[in-house]
């Protein structure tokens, strides 16, 4: 190491001293002229140094020829040169200061320097201080981001000299930011480390915790006796305590080589099989061999007639484990830094927490908001008229479907989503009054048949669907403008297309409120939920309500379909995916009331992503614990969250 | 004056004699037997297809009588066939496991081998200890209490907290279809304990029996046929007396039998738990035959399909049940199986295994809109019921009551 400084210091010298003033590279290059001809990884260093911090103009450009093997040297005199071939074999030459060209050289009369892969690495590295400097804004842009993926000790000092003099805003602010990163990684003053993670300390960025968790990496160790001085001790373990129980504890002797390994059953099995005489082991027959206590026995014969080496018993083990001591050890070797590091990351992790509540309650806004969606056309048609529709799920396909079929049709995809959006509501409004008129309206009494029948319909339905368009998922593809995420920071983020659907449920609950309170559609329809025979008395053509209604509860669940098949594939299985969670959104929410379903939805929504949250790895789990959570709701509000009261409560 | 109970139920003595004979007939003609007309594998059909039988008339006690559509039934079913599984598994891995390691130089411990046969079973889920769920897995008495306890006890505590918080009609539909999917989504977990949607394999090959499947297929159905017949027997006497009567009331109008001082809960608990373990009792029995169980068995959408059995076949009457399921699901084989004739229209051909479910949806709904008897009403006009004629006035004390239907002069 000394002797590196030495040599750095001398160049640094000789450059300063003797050629700097002349402007001229040639002299650096011939000071390690051996280094360079030699090209091995170990010896090179100085001489990158030097050419790197000699302050010629031309360094730069010496750097990337050499790494892009095109510098030559000249045999007769030892000059390195440009090299490039001409077209009658002989070689041009260009001499780095001057620029001066000699044609026709012999490839005899050159040799060619060629740097290995860990030279040109190293030379990249010197060559990034050139790049943090260099006009060009996109190619200062590249540097930065090639430190960010792969930051070295090398980079800090170009890193830092770079910042003052950049022009651009934005890029000083990101060099600020990556120094204070190198810094915490790799400054020799421990001090100037630890403030750097006090600085950041708080900050949600994915490269601040990519630099402070390296530093809380601690290896687990063993050592007789006491805890050894002078390490960087992050804890003591006790065998047995918290999560480190014996077993691995002594695993971790017998693998430092303090302590002899434990047989396994298989290989005391193994070794007996290797010591039958005669049809018994140590004098206890084969026979009986099928008992531990009896293998045991007769390999405690064996190590005491010293054929097999003795057995580790429990006592061994705890005797090992009480002359030894267990600790972890972090690799960082300064305790000042990983206790500022380990405070930083409590803070960050603090801070990353209530941003990831806030992003779970995004997920959750948008996920209830997709529940609602799909229930609300439900709500409508088992909610106000009491009938229940199995085959609203298949409403939800035929919209996702008409959606898809729109986007054959019409290539842009702005454009055919607002076609198909009316079409759909179209499509699915028919198919609902068509299943009202011939089907339904026969069932007004027999809730359970009603039940039954649609669920055939629904058969049907997804079957006919499975023929024409097959069993494989179609693509329902979402505009341009609605690709991509609103990124608040590396932790809080939603993608347009939820938003859309978002603001898509507002959309539809402002509609239905409307309809239900100021048109007459849905005074008739208030009307004959609430009293069907007294409705028929007032003129209430009971026969059309109960048609329009029901049409547009499947329209809607039509509109639904398109929203949903922008994030889903578009399959036969669309609507079934989303008919249980939408009656239990009705059934949770409370029958008959618009305000009951949007409550029942955020409560679904809100309650999935909770579970999910909670168990990340396992979201058929969640789906199962929901359910439960649900049954078990309906027992204390049989009724739903908002329940009806009084006569059109029914019974 | 007492009647006996064959006296007073008929059609309970004309169903055994025809299952009877059923079973004779199909032993005679099958390959097991030497006269070898019926193949093995249609055997089992039919074999299932009495299990099947069997649930759909615990899924008539329940609907048609008591008016509790559930939709959890089939969840019940699979539990009864995973119980019986894991037995059949498990005996079947240890003489495998016994019989491999006993080549081994030493004799192996009994730890070993319940190692080995662990990694043999759960191998597939990457995991090699037995769950709790197995804990009783080795005994096969052990595991046929479970066939109907654990059922039981399941429907009991669900029953218990539906019907207490007075759930009814649709919403106790919807409740338990709930169930059947909570169930069926655990159960396809790997870390289920049941071995996730690989579910349970090789249930056809009975452990320690050496008769070949063309034998072992002729005893299952002799079991199923036992089974039905016995539970056809408990069905019907339990919708025979009074008992019966206080269900059919719940089923007509609940409010009425709660103000006449009977306890409405503990009557629908005691036949949806009694339904439930005869459901198991049935899965037990269809499992084995059917060779392999695994989680999508237990989906919403098996119910549904058993209500849809019952609802052709005609609700209210338990001979009706038996018809609509062994009917359309024998139909069902014979469409799905590829050996109904497709049919061309000359620009398009109808493929059955395509159009068969169009057909079933379709048909289902006509059945309901026009003949609410389903099949089993095509008895009455052989046996010369005949409807009062009431001049359209109601007979039921409800709109949806099933009374007018049952009515005779």
């Amino acid at each position: 190491m000394r002797h590196l400084l030495i040599a750095i210091i001398a160049t640094l010298l000789s450059c300063t001293g003797a050629f700097a003033q002349e402007g001229a590279i040639q002299p650096v290059l011939q000071n390690h002229q051996a280094a360079i001809v030699k090209s091995s990884r170990k010896t090179i260093a100085p001489a990158i140094d030097a050419i790197a911090s000699s302050g010629v103009p031309q360094a730069q450009q010496v750097l990337e020829v050499w790494a892009a093997k095109n510098m030559w040297m000249r045999k007769s005199d030892g000059v390195f040169f440009i090299a490039e071939k001409a077209e009658d074999k002989t070689y041009r030459l260009t001499d780095f200061d001057t620029g001066q060209t000699i044609d026709g050289v012999l490839k005899a009369d050159l040799k060619q320097i060629k740097p290995n892969s860990g030279i040109r690495a190293m030379i990249g590295t010197a060559l990034v201080r050139f790049q943090l400097m260099d006009a060009d804004k996109d190619k200062r842009q590249d540097a930065l981001t090639s430190i960010e993926r792969d930051p070295e000790a090398a980079h800090l000092a170009p890193l830092r000299a770079s910042i003052d003099a950049e022009p651009d805003a934005g890029l000083k602010a990101q060099k600020q930011r990556l120094e204070r990163l190198l810094t915490i990684g790799y400054d020799e003053d421990t001090q100037a480390r630890v403030d750097a993670i006090l600085e950041m300390s708080g900050d949600l960025g994915v490269d601040v915790r990519a630099t402070l968790n390296p530093l809380m990496t601690t290896t687990r160790a063993v050592s007789a006796g006491d805890v050894p001085q002078g390490l960087n001790i992050a804890q003591v373990l006790v065998p047995g305590k918290e999560d480190f129980d014996t077993e691995a504890a002594y695993e971790l002797l017998v693998k430092e080589n303090l302590a002899a390994p434990r047989l396994s059953s298989g290989e005391m099995r193994a070794i007996l099989a290797e010591h039958i005489d005669g049809g018994s082991i140590a004098g206890v027959p084969v026979a009986q061999m099928n008992t531990l206590e009896n293998r045991s026995k007769a390999y405690a014969s064996l190590a005491a007639e010293g054929k097999v080496p003795p057995l580790v018993t429990d006592e061994t083990i705890q005797a090992a484990l009480a002359t030894h001591v267990f600790y972890d050890v972090y690799s960082e070797p300064s305790a000042e830094v990983t206790d500022a590091a380990q405070k930083a990351l409590n803070d960050i992790s603090v801070n990353v927490g209530m941003n990831q509540a806030l992003d779970l309650t995004l997920d959750a806004l948008s996920l209830a908001s997709i529940y609602f969606l799909a229930a609300i056309g439900l709500a409508i048609t088992f909610g106000v008229m009491g009938v229940i529709n199995m085959a609203h799920g298949e409403f939800i396909m035929m919209g996702a479907y008409t959606g898809y079929v729109v986007q054959q049709i019409i290539p842009d995809h702005t454009i055919s989503i607002i076609v198909a959006i009316p079409l759909a509501f179209a499509v699915t409004f028919a198919a609902g009054v068509a299943m009202e008129r011939l089907v339904i309206r026969w069932l007004y009494n027999r809730p359970l048949e009603t039940l039954l029948a649609t669920f055939g319909i629904s058969i049907a339905l997804q079957q006919l669907a499975k023929n024409i368009f097959g069993t494989q998922a179609r693509p329902l593809t979402a505009p341009g403008w609605l690709d991509g995420a609103w990124v608040i920071n590396d932790v809080v983020s939603i993608s347009y297309i939820r938003i859309a659907i978002f603001i898509l449920a507002f959309i539809f609950l402002g509609v239905f409120l409307f309809i239900m309170k100021r048109t007459r559609l849905g005074l008739e329809t208030r009307a004959v939920t609430q009293n069907p025979r007294m409705a028929s008395s007032m003129g209430i053509n009971k026969d059309k309500v109960n048609m329009l209604t029901f049409g547009l509860g499947s329209g809607i669940a039509g509109i639904a379909g398109v929203a949903i098949g922008l994030f889903a594939k578009v399959t036969s299985e669309l609507g079934s995916d989303y008919i249980v969670q939408s009656f239990m959104t009705v059934v949770v929410g409370g029958v008959g009331n618009i305000w009951g379903t949007l409550a029942g939805a955020t409560m679904i929504g809100f309650l999935q992503k909770g579970i999910e949250w909670l168990n990340p790895s396992n979201t058929l789990a969640a789906q199962t614990y929901m359910i439960i959570f649900i049954i078990i709701f309906i027992q204390f509000r049989p009724r739903g969250i908002v329940a009806l009261k009084g006569r059109a409560a029914g019974d | 004056m007492q009647r006996s109970f064959f006296a007073k139920n008929p059609s309970v003595l004309v169903f055994l004699a025809l299952l009877a004979i059923f079973t004779l007939v199909v032993t005679v003609l099958s390959e097991g037997f030497g006269m070898g007309f019926i193949s093995t594998s249609f055997i089992k059909t039919l074999g299932k297809t009495l299990c099947l039988c069997l649930i759909a008339v615990a899924m008539d006690l329940i609907w048609g009588f008591t008016g509790i559509l559930s939709l959890g039934h089939f969840a019940f079913f699979g539990l009864g066939g995973y119980m019986i599984g894991m037995w059949l598994m498990y005996e079947r891995t240890r003489l495998i496991v016994v019989e491999s390691l006993s080549q081994a130089e030493i004799p192996p411990t009994s730890a070993e081998v319940v190692d080995a046969i662990g990694n043999q079973i759960f191998g597939v889920v990457g995991s090699s200890e037995f769950p709790l769920v197995w804990a009783f897995a080795d005994s096969l008495f052990l595991q046929l209490a479970l066939v109907v306890l654990v059922p039981g006890i399941l429907a009991l505590v669900f029953g218990w907290l539906a019907f207490r918080s007075r759930v009814t009609g649709v919403y106790l539909s919807i409740l338990t279809q709930a169930m059947t999917l909570a169930l069926a989504l655990y159960l396809f977990q790997n870390d289920s304990g049941l071995r996730g949607n690989n579910g349970l394999s090789g249930l056809q090959n009975l452990p320690g029996v050496t008769a070949s499947q063309d034998q072992v297929s002729l005893w299952f159905l002799w079991a199923s046929a036992f089974a039905l017949g016995v539970g056809y027997m408990i069905a019907a006497w339990v919708v025979s007396g009074k008992f019966g009567s206080v269900i059919r009331g719940i089923r007509d109008n609940e409010a009425r039998v709660r103000f006449l001082g009977y306890s409405v809960e503990t009557y629908k608990l005691a036949v949806f738990t009694l339904t439930a373990c005869l459901a198991a009792i049935a899965g037990a029995l269809y499992y084995p035959q059917a060779g392999i169980i695994n989680p999508a068995e237990i989906a919403p959408i098996a119910s549904i399909y058993l209500a849809v059995w019952v609802a052709i076949g005609g609700r209210g009457r338990l001979y009706g049940a038996v018809i609509g399921a062994a009917f359309v699901s024998l139909l069902s084989t014979w469409f799905t199986g590829g050996q109904a004739p497709d049919i061309s229209l000359g620009f398009y051909t109808i493929k059955w295994v395509d159009w068969w479910l169009v057909l079933l949806g379709l048909s289902f709904v006509l059945v309901t809109l026009f003949a609410p008897k389903g099949m089993g009403g095509l008895v009455d006009l052989w046996t010369d019921r005949r409807v009062p004629n009431r001049h359209g006035a109601d007979l039921g004390p409800d709109d949806g009551a099933l009374r007018e239907k049952e009515a005779s002069e």
